[in-house]
């Protein structure tokens, strides 16, 4: 009963008047931030990360707030996917293979709530499973030393470079970038700087929020530019909103598979959601076989892919707080969220600040139940904000990432910096090279690199000692078939293109 | 093609001196002679052996933009630094309403709808940020000597300014 002990010691924090109405403001902006073109939740969260910062909350109200914009912004990405069939982001993709194909059907309204529903059953259940294994989870990185936390941390990188990417040199090359630039700054242990070109201003290294909000943030602006943000306008008719009932039963069976295999995918570290609802979108598919009819717009093909999609960012939750390693680009941004708070994830948070954890975890449980309110019956609302148009939205997001890193350090360098960022961001995109392995380099390297010192020095130099105990065996041996595996796969499982009209 | 084959150049040139400079890392007793350079050479390395993978197995060509959108952007980024330095000299007010500006008629092309989002977004953007949020540093306006004006510029060209 520990487990119900501990959730009305969540339920004590996240019930205050106060943190629910964070956490009701936080559901709202983020399924608008879901549901705008061109911002998800990993740019959405990074934007808003200085902004919380310097508004001076303590740590599990912004946190509160923060992780419901998260959960909003995975409900919100699926309006954008069905009625404009421009996924939110990388997840997203899924919803629109089906989704966008029953909207021009006339079906929109039924889409938008059939996957609420599903995005609701999938967090649902995630956030449930998150319960249940984090705290065991904890307990096992107890048995973590150094080479095992170092094995980790190039697990992550491998499985999300494996994964989440068509090129497993180029993904290698950016988690390698991130993790130079994270090396940059005065180092720990000399007290001497390190790599700065004798700037002063690199002493303290790089920013990790100057970086995110450059790549995420800026760099969208510099492909609306390019697109003239074309293709921004509803081409289907959205009539009243009705309940789909029959769907919604229909579709059980698939929900709670998807969310199943969403669960798992998001748990591993690194792969995340796109994984999530990819594969429970392959999986629901093969189920159905050729006669299920999907790629056409059928109410499963729209449930799978949101349960799993929201599944897995729940599940992505449990690596990030028992390791400290995020399992996707938007756990990563929670990350540098809690490493801004001061708070180090990790198995020791559960026992020394379970306050925030069981918070957390109860303001998820919260935030599902505002968010299925208000993805509902309120769902003709976030549609409206679809009609804002891109030559306001993106100035203006660009002018809310500079008011948000300027409040930071009220310095002209990092701002240039991160016009420097999302330079570098558009380039990678254009070449295919994932930018999140990017992120990742440069929130977990300093972290990555402690570990192999401390390895280093406790085994006198035997670099032996990287693969002495069994956990680390075995997560090294998971790091390489997470890098390898999936080039011999690429041909299986191939990632079906969204239809254009 | 031959933007992998650039790219990987120009990363393999980096991977290679970012090594050098590694291997020059100062180090005294505390840290010990080798750790505070072992990881970076490492992840140099790495980058150097990926940066020949590019080189030699590149992806296909990507979709690059017409010629005319490359000066489009440059003028963005151009906007952007500017207003980054000027942000502190002269406010909030007009260095955003301008620059909200002009990118807003980079997307659109447009002029009457930009300069309305320009003037729209700055006022929006300073009430919410100043009165509703309350956020120290955000100052509506300020009125800068011409050297102040300069000094800030300045900072944008090399060799010249910058501290």
């Amino acid at each position: 009963m520990d487990i119900l002990s501990n959730l009305a010691l969540g339920f004590s924090v996240a019930l205050s008047p106060y943190t629910l109405f964070l956490a009701v403001c936080g559901c709202f902006l983020g399924t608008i931030i879901g549901a705008l073109p061109g911002l998800g939740p990993s740019n959405g969260v990074a934007i808003l990360i200085p902004i919380t910062f310097t508004l001076g909350l303590d740590a599990t109200s912004a946190l509160v707030l923060m992780t419901s914009v998260y959960y909003g912004a995975m409900y919100g990405g699926r309006i954008s996917s069905i009625l404009l069939n421009i996924p939110g982001d990388e997840p997203a993709l899924m919803t629109t293979l089906d989704g966008y194909p029953m909207a021009k059907q006339g079906r929109a309204g039924d889409a938008l709530v059939l996957s609420g529903v599903a995005s609701f059953v999938g967090a649902l259940l995630a956030t449930i499973g998150l319960m249940l294994l984090a705290p065991s989870l904890a307990r096992v990185a107890f048995l973590f030393g150094p080479a095992e936390y170092f094995a980790l941390y190039l697990l992550a990188f491998c499985t999300l470079g494996g994964m989440a990417s068509n090129n497993q040199a180029k993904a290698a090359i950016a988690a390698c970038l991130g993790l130079g630039i994270a090396m940059i700054g005065v180092d720990s242990s000399s007290g001497l700087p390190r790599l700065t070109g004798g700037s002063l201003h690199l002493f303290d290294g790089v920013d990790f929020l100057v970086a995110i909000v450059g790549l995420f943030a800026i760099a969208e602006l510099f492909f609306f530019i390019e697109s003239h943000g074309k293709g921004s306008s509803i081409g289907v008719k959205l009539d009243k909103v009705r309940i789909p009932w029959k769907d919604i039963f229909d579709t059980r069976w698939t929900m709670l598979r998807a969310s199943g295999v969403g669960f798992i995918a998001g748990i591993l570290p690194g792969a995340g959601a796109s994984l999530g609802s990819f594969l429970a979108y392959m999986t629901e598919k093969s189920i159905a076989g050729e006669k299920g009819g999907f790629g056409t717009g059928v109410p499963k093909g729209v449930a799978a892919p949101e349960a799993g999609n929201n599944a897995a960012a729940g599940g992505a939750l449990v690596p990030m707080l028992t390791l400290g390693v995020p399992g996707s680009g938007t756990t990563a941004v929670l990350l540098a969220l809690l490493m801004t708070l001061n708070i180090t994830p990790g198995p020791t948070l559960f026992t020394e600040r379970p306050e925030v954890v069981w918070g957390l975890i109860a303001s998820l449980l919260i935030a599902n139940f505002v968010l299925l309110l208000m993805n509902v019956p309120m769902v003709k609302i976030f549609v409206k904000v679809l009609m804002v148009p891109a030559w306001i939205l993106l100035p203006g997001v660009t002018m809310i990432s500079f008011v948000g890193i300027f409040s930071l350090s009220g310095s002209y360098f990092d701002l240039l910096m991160m016009i420097g960022f999302g330079v570098l961001g558009y380039f990678l995109r254009k070449l295919d090279i994932p930018t999140v392995p990017v992120i990742l380099g440069i929130l977990l390297g300093g972290n990555m690199e402690d570990a192999l010192r401390r390895a280093m020095t406790l085994s006198d130099g035997d670099v032996t000692y990287l693969f002495s105990s069994p956990i680390s065996i075995g997560l090294w041996i998971a790091a390489v078939l997470g890098f390898v595996a999936p080039m011999f796969l690429r041909g299986v499982l191939k990632k079906p293109q969204a239809i254009t009209d | 093609m031959a933007s992998d084959r650039i790219f990987g150049l120009i990363t393999l040139i980096t991977a290679v001196a970012y090594i050098a400079a590694a291997t020059q890392i100062q180090t005294n007793f505390f840290s010990g002679e080798y750790l505070p350079k072992l990881f970076p050479i490492l992840i140099g390395s790495v980058a150097a052996i990926c940066s020949l993978i590019i080189i030699f197995k590149p992806d296909p060509e990507p979709d690059w933009p017409a010629s005319w959108t490359w000066v489009s952007m440059a003028i963005a980024v151009f906007v952007l630094a500017v207003y980054a330095v000027m942000l502190k000299p002269l406010g909030f007010l007009l260095p955003t309403a301008i620059a909200a500006g002009i990118l807003s008629y980079q997307i659109s092309f447009r002029p009457f709808p930009s300069v309305l989002s320009g003037i729209g977004l700055s006022i929006g953007l300073l009430i919410l940020f100043k009165y509703a949020l309350g956020l120290g540093n955000i100052v509506a306006y300020r009125i800068p000597t011409p050297a102040k004006l300069w000094d800030a510029f300045a900072i944008l060209i090399p060799f010249v300014g910058g501290h």
